[in-house]
């Protein structure tokens, strides 16, 4: 996974709340058996005013020219509720996104994003609608900066902080493969299971039950 | 020092902590379906990383099968007969119990896993699938994940997480006899929002509650992901062990010893503790576009509060003011993980004998799980709703969420059982009312959104 330490790119206000991940890709555009392939489907039902047809609308923000190239994506409260499918996340990453910035998250899609190098950035509503308004002023030269050594957003010369768990940020950071990295405690988990059978067998269930 | 039932599973699965805040908990049970699991499955194969516990890992074929009669692997979900073919090779290959089509076994993951004894009270279960917490009724700790942390918990048997904190949703009181568990779940999401929860876990309790049959209880869960929560639980009783004892991967003796103490100590410290009234749901369907967004079935649709309400209504296709028993529907759905279980199904037909079905109205039932269509279908209820003008499906996830590829059509209004009526969720520019299953029966008669009480 690519290492994420700090990002420059066009914001993109979404500012609705619990935008859920059947909004950020239908279940209809997860056609294939893979983590690729999805950018297409990325909000689809928003985004096209024929899916079938891959008609745009052109209402649409990432349809606007101002904000081609987006890269961060500025949301509303509980972004990415709904269903846990990883592909909302695979979506947003293939399209070009590197950040998500709102006042909160569904829990499993920040994992989900964690997972896949596209950083989760928490930050007050009202400090989201002000990025929202300085972005908006000229989207295609009012970038923002996105600092994850510091936790902080530069949106011109103004910084705000954002919060992220130090576990997420250590994570993103390293861009650690997370079954490498556990499996170097092997040895803790055998043991661990171990213990856990012998004090109470009926978890364990036999091979090929 | 007092403990709550969710720090009890966790402090009990907790295998180590890193510096970093976050614990690596023992994973005892995985569960896939066809949607995620053949992902992956592959993607382990391609790295030649073992499943580590196979014989602790399941998989249901449930997101994208068909569930028209005479079903076999086609579907008509774009791309859909390779996920079903991939994930059955990956699962074969690993040697994982999968629950096919055809297997009489079959069924929705959550359900399937209750029904075989997979989930049990005190175990720690991930699943691909964000209503897994709908297993916490069990008391087990369940946990919803994505694809690339499942594929990390069959590498590894475990996860790491940030330990939430708990909260407390208390019902006291007595349930309405025109109310289930899933109106106390829309009631609560309405009352503290889709948010409300706030990314804790949420333990269920109060004399309401316990009040619940087990099956109840999951509906109840099961919701409990639409409110932010982390996972849900309920401590498991006597109603609990009796539902486990004698299912097929349930230990032939309980450990009734160790599952008594699977309930909050006396004076342990909820973050914080939500109250509601039993006596104050009543039965309630949602007129918007996240579940937060309902009201009593007699009621009428409230004024937009902000930007987000009113573009559910626009949505919605419905106006502040309009009485929702006078809103008109085109289908009626009866399934998924939230309420298909034969209970569901039994408060649905209670409506439905002797009725039929208002004319224009599309009316489908999908069991939750084969071996609910089974016993439905042995106590005569297909028979009943194949009367009232019902489709009688196979099981699977089908119309709660476009799964099969079937959806309704752009601006069909459908009153459903299930879980979500996000934008889209049923198809493009469907629009979804969640009630409970009493409610859709009801409404699929009347052809408009009502109560039995209003037949």
């Amino acid at each position: 996974m690519e290492p994420f330490t700090r990002h420059t790119g066009v914001a993109a206000p979404l500012l609705k709340a619990n935008i859920d991940t059947d909004a950020i890709i239908p279940s209809r555009e997860m056609r294939r058996v893979s983590r690729h392939g999805l950018a297409e489907g990325l909000f689809a039902n928003w985004r096209y005013a024929d899916a079938g047809a891959r008609r745009p609308d052109p209402t649409f923000l990432l349809n606007q020219p101002a904000y081609a190239g987006a890269s961060i994506l500025l949301g509303g409260a509980n972004f990415g509720c709904g269903s846990s499918r990883e592909h909302a996340v695979w979506a947003l990453a293939e399209f070009g996104m590197r950040v998500v910035v709102a006042p909160s998250f569904g829990a499993i899609f920040q994992k989900n994003c964690i997972a896949n190098g596209l950083l989760p950035a928490v930050v007050a509503e009202g400090e989201v609608n002000a990025l929202a308004r300085w972005v908006e002023s000229d989207p295609a030269r009012h970038r923002l900066t996105v600092d994850l050594v510091e936790t902080t957003i530069h949106a011109g010369t103004e910084k705000t902080p954002f919060a992220i768990a130090e576990a997420h940020r250590f994570r993103l950071i390293e861009g650690l493969d997370p079954i490498r990295y556990t499996l170097e405690r092997a040895d803790e988990i055998a043991e661990f299971e171990g213990e856990r059978f012998a004090a109470h067998p009926w978890v364990r269930l036999p091979e090929g039950a | 020092m007092p403990r709550t039932l969710f720090d009890k599973l966790w402090d009990s699965h907790r295998i180590a902590s890193d510096e970093s805040g976050e614990d690596l908990l023992y994973v005892d049970r995985v569960c896939l379906h066809e949607r995620t699991g053949g992902i992956a499955l592959e993607s382990l194969e391609a790295r030649g990383l073992p499943v580590r516990q196979p014989g602790q890992a399941f998989c249901t074929m449930d997101h994208v099968v068909d569930t028209r009669p005479g079903r076999g692997d086609r579907t008509s979900i774009p791309g859909g007969e390779a996920f079903i073919a991939r994930t059955r090779r990956g699962a074969r290959a690993f040697g994982i119990r999968t629950f096919d089509i055809g297997d009489a076994e079959q069924g929705i993951s959550h359900v399937v896993s209750a029904e075989q004894g997979i989930a049990l009270p005190g175990l720690s279960l991930v699943c691909p699938d964000s209503h897994t917490c709908t297993l916490g009724a069990l008391g087990a700790l369940a946990l919803g994940v994505g694809t690339t942390e499942a594929e990390h918990a069959l590498a590894t048997s475990t996860l790491w997480l940030a330990r939430p904190a708990s909260r407390a949703v208390v019902v006291d009181g007595v349930l309405d006899s025109g109310a289930s568990a899933k109106d106390l779940a829309l009631h609560l999401i309405a009352e503290h929002g889709a948010d409300g929860a706030e990314g804790a876990a949420v333990e269920f309790r109060g004399s309401a509650v316990r009040a619940l049959d087990v099956e109840s209880r999951m509906t109840l869960c099961n919701m409990a992901v639409e409110f932010a929560a982390a996972t849900a639980l309920i401590a498991p009783d006597a109603k609990v062990f009796d539902y486990v004892m004698g299912r097929a991967h349930a230990p032939p003796e309980l450990p009734l010893d160790d599952w008594r103490r699977l309930r909050s100590d006396d004076g342990a410290r909820f973050e914080r503790t939500i109250r509601i009234d039993a006596a104050a749901v009543d039965a309630r369907v949602t007129w918007g576009t996240s579940p937060a967004q309902g009201a009593g079935v007699t009621g009428r649709v409230p004024a937009p509060r902000d930007g987000d309400a009113q573009r559910a209504l626009d949505y919605a296709g419905l106006s502040p003011g309009d009485l929702l028993s006078e809103v008109a529907v085109d289908a009626a759905f009866i399934g998924s993980c939230t309420n298909a279980r034969l209970s569901d199904l039994r408060s649905a037909a209670a409506v439905l004998r002797n009725r039929r079905v208002a004319p224009g109205v599309a009316a489908i039932c999908v069991p939750a799980s084969t071996p609910v269509k089974r016993a439905a279908e042995a106590e005569g209820l297909d028979r009943i709703f194949r009367e009232a003008g019902f489709e009688w499906r196979e099981s699977g996830c089908s119309l709660c969420f476009y799964a099969g590829g079937e959806g309704f059509a752009p601006g069909q209004r459908v009153i459903s059982t299930t879980n979500r009526n996000f934008e889209g969720r049923q198809g493009p520019g469907v629009r979804s009312h969640l009630a409970s299953p009493a409610v859709v029966a009801a409404s699929a008669i009347r052809g408009r959104i009502s109560t039995p009480g209003m037949l």
